[in-house]
C-alpha cells in the first residue's frame, strides 16, 4: 500500500482534525460514529506503523519519511513527518491512550457533547503531530494545537475551580512554550543550518558544534521552558490544580500525553544538538528532579484528602524519574549508561502515559458512584464494584513501579543507570518508590476497603454503587493491556529504541540495559 | 519660471501610476454627490455604493499586482513617489482596509441617530491618502499625505457628534496630532537645512528627496543637526504607530471615537506607520546605531506599557488600544532588524500586519455588532455568555483575539514567529526577552475576554444595561467568517501570502 504508507502519519493528524469539524458540524446522530472514527483510525494507523517499522525504508533512522511544503520553505518551514525509534513508543502510546480518552468522553453524557468531542478530537491531532513531526518549527506547532482545546475543555466543562485552573495553567503553560519557542528560534539561528528541520539541524551541528557558552543558554532556554509544560519543580503547581479541576478525558490526554512533550523534546532535540550545555545542566536538573519532584512533591501527595488532587501530585512525582533519566543522559550522553537512560526515560514515559490515564479515568468513574473526592468519606466500595476495586489496584501497582507492568521496566532502567550517575541521588529516588507506594496503597484502602464516612454513607446505603459499565470497561481494558503487554514484553518498544538512542547518542559500546532487539516481521 | 523647466518637470507626471488613488477620491467625491441627488430615502444604497467602489478597486489593484510588483522600482512626478513592490502590498492592504472599516461603519451606524453618507467619503480619501503616504518618496509628499490622513481622522474620531466622549477624543487627538505634525516638521527643516548646508559633503539642493537625503547621511554619518533631524521625525512618526512615549493619546481617542474608526485608527494609521517607518529606516540606514538604540528603548518601553496598561482594563475599548501598543511595541522589534541587514525582516514586518489585520478585524466586527447606542461604553461584562447567546460571534471573537495573542495555529502567531526570528537573527536578545514577558502577559487580558465569552452565564437582559446585541446580517457575517477562516488558514498554509512578500 505504497498511498498508505507515504502519507500514513499525515492521514493520523488529518484524520481527527477532520473528524473534530465534522463532529462540531454534523448532527446529534452522526457525531458519535464520526468520533469514534476520528479516535480509532490514528491508532490502527499507528499500529500498522508499529507493525512495519523495521521493515519499510528508514530515511537517517526515520521511517515513512515524508514532507509538504507549507509556503515558508525559504525559512527552512515546512511540515516534515516521521518516526523514528525515539518517536515510534510514544506515537503508539498517543494513539492508544486517545482512543481510551475518547471512549471514555463517549459515554461521558457530558454537556454540549459535540463541543466536547470536537476539541478532544482536535487535541488528539495535535498530540498525533507532536510525535510524528521532523520538523522542529512544527513539533512546536501541533504542541500549541493540542493545548488550546485543553484550556477550553478546563474552563468550559471542568469542575472546581475551573475558571482559576484555565487561566492559571493557560498562563503558565503559555511561559513555558514561549520560552521552549525562544529557545527553538536560538538554536535555528545560531546553528546556522537556515532550516527547522530536525534532520538538517543535527547534520549541521554534527560538522560544526556550537560554543560550549551558547550550547549552555540555549538548553537553559529549553531545560526551563520545555520543563514547565512537563511540571518540573518548583514550575509545577499549576498541574495538580489543572488536573482536579479538568475533565477527565482533557487530563487522560494532558496528563498522559502531551505533557510527555517537554521530556520528548528534551531527549529528541535538545540532548543530541546540545550535548555540552546538557552537561553543565545535568547535576542541577538532577537535583530539582529528586529533591522538587520525586520527595517534596512525593510528601504533598501523602497530604492529599482530594483522589484527583492526588493522581494530579503523583504525575508530577513520576515525572521526576523521567528528568532524572534525562539529567543521566545530560551528564554522559556518550555513555552507555546514557543511553540507557534515554531509553529508560522513553519506557518511563509511555508506561506512566497508560497508568496516569487509567488512573483519571478511574478516578471519575469513582465519582461518578460516590458523587465526592474525599478520600476520608469514602470506604467499603470494593464489596459494591469489585471489578473498579481490580482496576485501580492494578492501575495503583502500575504507578508504583511494580513488575510486570511497564513502569517498572522504566524505573529499573533509569534507576540502573543513575546508580552510576550519583548513587546518593539514586538512593534518594528509590526511597521515592517507597513513598509512592504508601499513598497509592494508602489511596487505594480508603476508597475500597473499611467502611463509609460522613454523608457518602448515607448515599451509599440508600443507592448502592454500581459496578463498571461496558462504556467505561473498555477504555479501561485497553489501557491496562497496553501496560500489561510492554509489562511482560519490553522489547515491543525497546527494539526500534534501542535503535534509535544508540544513533542519537553514538557510543563506542552499547550496553543492553534495554533489552536487545528481537527479530519482528 | 521658464516654460521648458515646468515641462521637465511634468514629463514624469504619470497620471495612471496613481490610478486607484485618483479613483478612490473621485469616489469619494461621486458619494457626496449621490448624498445630495438621492432622495433622502434612497440614502441606504451610498454605503453599498461605498463599498462596492472600494471592493471593485480592491479587486483590480489585485488583478495588476503582478504587473505592477514585479517591474522594476519606478519613480513619477518628479521623485515625489516611488513605485515598488512593498507600496503596492500597502495598496493592498489599505483598500482591505477600507472596505472592511464600510461593512463595520454600515453596522455601527445604524444605529445611531446620525447622518450616514459622509462617513464613506472621508474613509475613501483617508484610504487614498494612507496609499499616497507609503508610496511616497519626498518629505514634502509624505508630510501632505500625512496631514490628509490626520484631518479626516478629526473628522472620523469625532464623528458621533452627540457623544460627549467622541468630542472629547477627537479635541485630543487634533492637539496630540498637531503636536505630533510639529515635532515631524521640525525634523524634516532640520534635516532639510544641514542637508543644503554649504561646506559640508554630498549637500543637495532637495534634500527633501529621500534618495538625496540618504545620499547625505551617508557621506556626514555623524552630524549632530542631522541626528536631532532624526530623532524628530522618528518621534513624529512614532505618534502614529502609538509607540510609547508617544501613545499617551491612545487609550481615550479609541475609546471615544465610533468603533469602526477606532479599527481604521488601530490597524491603517498603525500600518501607514509602519510602512513610513520601513522606508526612513532605509534613509537614515548611515545612522543605524543612532535609529536602532531610539527605536529599542521604544520597543521595550512600548511592549511593557501596552501590556501593563492593559491589564487592569475593563473597557474593551481601552484594552484593545493598549494592546494594540504592545503590538507596536512587537512590529518595532521587526523595524530595527531591518537596520541589522535582516533581508526577511521587512517580509515579517508585512506579514505581522496582515495578521495583525485579520485579527483585529474580526475583533472589531464582534465589538461592532455587541456595541450600543453609547459606542465608547463597551466593557467585558457585556461579552458574558456570549457563546451560548451568539455562537458565531463568540467563535471569531476567539479566533480574533487568540490571533492578537498570538496562539498557534493562527495568524498572529505565524506573524510574531517571523518577528521574533529576525529579531534573533539581529541579536536583539533583551528585546526580545522584554518581548517573551509581554506575551505572557498579554494571555491575562485577552484569555480573561474570552472566558467572559465562554466560561460565564449569559447577563440577564433586564438586570444589568447591557445594550442590545445586534443580530448578524448577511453580508457582515460573511466578511467576519471571511477573516476568521483567513486567520486560521494563514497559521496553515502560509503559501501564498509568504511567496507575495518574500518569504519563500
Amino acid at each position: 500500500m505504497p498511498f498508505l504508507s507515504d502519507h500514513l502519519l499525515l492521514l493520523s493528524i488529518l484524520a481527527p482534525l477532520l473528524a473534530g469539524v465534522a463532529v462540531a458540524l454534523a448532527p446529534k446522530a452522526a457525531a458519535k460514529p464520526l468520533a469514534c472514527a476520528g479516535f480509532g483510525v490514528p491508532l490502527l494507523l499507528a499500529l500498522h506503523a508499529w507493525w512495519y517499522f523495521d521493515v519499510v525504508p528508514h530515511d537517517h533512522g526515520y521511517a515513512f519519511l515524508t514532507a509538504y511544503p507549507t509556503g515558508l520553505t525559504g525559512l527552512g518551514i515546512a511540515l516534515k513527518l516521521g518516526l523514528n525509534g525515539l518517536a515510534l513508543p510514544l506515537y503508539v502510546m498517543a494513539a492508544v491512550v486517545g482512543l481510551a480518552a475518547g471512549l471514555y468522553a463517549l459515554q461521558s453524557g457530558a454537556e454540549r457533547l459535540q463541543g466536547y468531542l470536537a476539541l478532544l478530537l482536535v487535541m488528539h491531532a495535535g498530540l498525533m503531530g507532536v510525535f510524528a513531526s521532523v520538523d522542529v518549527f512544527f513539533f512546536y506547532f501541533f504542541h500549541e494545537l493540542a493545548l488550546i482545546p485543553t484550556f477550553i475543555m478546563v474552563g468550559m466543562w471542568g469542575g472546581r475551580d475551573r475558571h482559576y485552573a484555565a487561566m492559571k495553567m493557560t498562563i503558565y503553560l503559555t511561559l513555558g512554550a514561549m520560552l521552549s519557542l525562544l529557545g527553538l528560534i536560538a538554536l535555528y539561528a545560531k546553528s546556522g543550518a537556515n532550516s527547522f528541520d530536525l534532520i538538517a539541524l543535527r547534520e549541521t551541528l554534527a560538522a560544526k558544534p556550537l560554543d560550549g557558552a551558547w550550547q549552555h543558554r540555549i538548553f537553559g532556554l529549553l531545560l526551563f521552558g520545555l520543563g514547565t509544560l512537563v511540571s518540573l519543580w518548583p514550575l509545577h503547581t499549576w498541574a495538580p490544580l489543572g488536573y482536579a479541576a479538568a475533565p477527565s478525558s482533557a487530563a487522560m490526554l494532558h496528563a498522559g500525553v502531551l505533557k510527555k512533550f517537554g521530556l520528548y523534546g528534551l531527549l529528541q532535540v535538545a540532548l543530541p544538538l546540545l550535548p555540552l550545555g546538557a552537561a553543565e545542566w545535568a547535576l542541577p536538573l538532577a537535583w530539582l528532579a529528586v529533591a522538587g519532584n520525586v520527595l517534596v512533591i512525593g510528601f504533598v501527595a501523602m497530604a492529599q484528602r482530594d483522589l484527583k488532587q492526588l493522581v494530579g501530585f503523583s504525575s508530577v512525582m513520576h515525572m521526576g524519574y523521567a528528568f532524572l533519566g534525562v539529567a543521566c543522559v545530560a551528564a554522559a550522553p556518550a555513555s552507555g549508561a546514557g543511553q540507557a537512560a534515554a531509553g529508560g526515560a522513553v519506557l518511563l514515559m509511555v508506561a506512566h502515559g497508560l497508568s496516569v490515564a487509567l488512573l483519571f479515568l478511574l478516578s471519575t468513574s469513582i465519582w461518578h458512584r460516590t458523587r465526592t473526592f474525599d478520600l476520608d468519606a469514602m470506604g467499603g466500595l470494593a464489596q459494591k464494584t469489585p471489578v473498579l476495586a481490580a482496576f485501580f489496584v492494578a492501575a495503583t501497582f502500575a504507578s508504583i513501579g511494580l513488575p510486570g507492568f511497564a513502569n517498572f521496566w522504566g524505573e529499573l532502567v533509569i534507576f540502573v543507570a543513575a546508580w552510576k550517575f550519583s548513587p546518593l541521588l539514586t538512593a534518594l529516588a528509590v526511597a521515592g518508590v517507597v513513598i509512592s507506594a504508601i499513598y497509592g496503597l494508602r489511596a487505594a484502602a480508603k476508597v475500597f476497603f473499611g467502611s463509609p464516612t460522613g454523608a457518602f454513607a448515607t448515599v451509599a446505603a440508600a443507592h448502592p454503587p454500581a459496578d463498571l459499565r461496558w462504556a467505561e470497561k473498555i477504555p479501561a481494558l485497553l489501557l491496562l493491556a497496553a501496560l500489561l503487554f510492554i509489562g511482560f514484553w519490553p522489547r515491543a518498544i525497546s527494539g526500534p529504541l534501542n535503535a534509535a538512542v544508540t544513533t542519537l547518542y553514538p557510543a563506542a559500546a552499547a550496553v543492553a540495559a534495554v533489552p536487545a532487539p528481537a527479530a519482528r516481521p | 519660471m521658464p516654460i521648458t523647466l515646468l515641462q521637465t518637470l511634468a514629463a514624469t507626471n504619470d497620471w495612471r501610476s496613481i490610478a486607484p488613488e485618483i479613483f478612490l477620491g473621485c469616489l469619494g467625491l461621486a458619494l457626496l454627490g449621490l448624498e445630495m441627488l438621492l432622495p433622502k430615502k434612497e440614502h441606504g444604497v451610498i454605503p453599498f455604493a461605498a463599498i462596492l467602489g472600494q471592493g471593485g478597486l480592491l479587486i483590480a489593484v489585485l488583478a495588476g499586482f503582478h504587473h505592477a510588483a514585479d517591474g522594476p522600482a519606478m519613480k513619477t512626478f518628479g521623485g515625489l513617489i516611488q513605485h515598488d513592490r512593498i507600496g503596492e502590498m500597502f495598496r493592498v492592504f489599505f483598500l482591505i482596509t477600507a472596505v472592511l472599516v464600510s461593512v463595520l461603519g454600515a453596522v455601527a451606524l445604524a444605529k445611531q441617530r446620525m447622518p450616514k453618507t459622509e462617513f464613506f467619503a472621508i474613509v475613501s480619501v483617508v484610504t487614498a491618502a494612507m496609499m499616497l503616504l507609503v508610496q511616497s518618496n519626498h518629505f514634502v509628499m509624505l508630510f501632505v499625505a500625512l496631514e490628509t490622513v490626520t484631518v479626516g481622522f478629526y473628522i472620523l474620531v469625532s464623528y458621533t457628534r452627540t457623544n460627549p466622549l467622541s468630542l472629547e477624543a477627537g479635541l485630543k487627538y487634533l492637539i496630540t496630532g498637531a503636536l505630533s505634525s510639529g515635532l515631524l516638521l521640525f525634523g524634516i527643516v532640520l534635516l532639510y537645512g544641514v542637508g543644503g548646508l554649504n561646506g559640508l559633503k554630498g549637500t543637495s539642493d532637495s534634500a527633501m528627496n529621500f534618495g538625496a537625503l540618504q545620499n547625505f547621511l551617508a557621506q556626514n554619518p555623524d552630524n549632530f543637526l542631522a541626528a536631532a533631524g532624526i530623532v524628530l521625525v522618528l518621534a513624529g512618526v512614532a505618534f502614529k504607530i502609538g509607540a510609547v512615549p508617544f501613545q499617551i493619546w491612545v487609550p481615550d481617542v479609541y475609546q471615544g471615537a465610533p468603533t469602526p474608526v477606532t479599527a481604521f485608527l488601530a490597524v491603517g494609521s498603525k500600518a501607514a506607520g509602519f510602512a513610513v517607518l520601513l522606508t526612513l529606516a532605509q534613509v537614515f540606514s548611515a545612522y543605524a546605531p543612532l535609529v536602532t538604540s531610539v527605536l529599542g528603548v521604544m520597543a521595550a518601553a512600548t511592549i511593557l506599557f501596552g501590556n501593563l496598561a492593559a491589564l487592569s482594563q475593563g473597557n474593551v475599548k481601552r484594552l484593545i488600544g493598549l494592546s494594540g501598543v504592545s503590538h507596536a511595541g512587537y512590529l518595532l522589534l521587526g523595524v530595527i532588524a531591518t537596520l541589522h541587514g535582516q533581508v526577511l525582516a521587512q517580509g515579517a514586518v508585512i506579514f505581522y500586519l496582515f495578521g495583525y489585520l485579520l485579527a483585529s478585524f474580526a475583533v472589531f466586527g464582534v465589538m461592532t455588532h455587541l456595541a450600543g447606542e453609547d459606542d465608547a461604553d463597551q466593557r467585558r461584562e457585556h461579552y458574558a455568555g456570549l457563546g451560548r447567546t451568539h455562537p458565531f460571534l463568540a467563535v471569531v471573537l476567539a479566533i480574533g483575539l487568540g490571533s492578537l495573542a498570538g496562539i498557534p495555529p493562527l495568524a498572529g502567531f505565524m506573524g510574531k514567529l517571523l518577528v521574533f526570528i529576525v529579531a534573533f537573527k539581529a541579536r536583539l536578545y533583551w528585546l526580545l526577552a522584554v518581548a517573551v514577558v509581554g506575551v505572557v502577559l498579554s494571555i491575562y487580558y485577552y484569555f480573561s475576554w474570552i472566558r467572559e465569552a465562554f466560561f460565564e452565564e449569559p447577563n440577564d437582559p433586564g438586570a444589568t444595561r447591557q445594550p442590545a446585541r445586534t443580530p448578524v446580517g448577511l453580508i457582515p457575517g460573511l466578511v467576519l467568517t471571511l477573516l476568521a477562516a483567513a486567520s486560521v488558514l494563514l497559521g496553515f498554509y502560509q503559501g501564498g501570502l509568504a511567496g507575495i512578500i518574500g518569504l519563500r
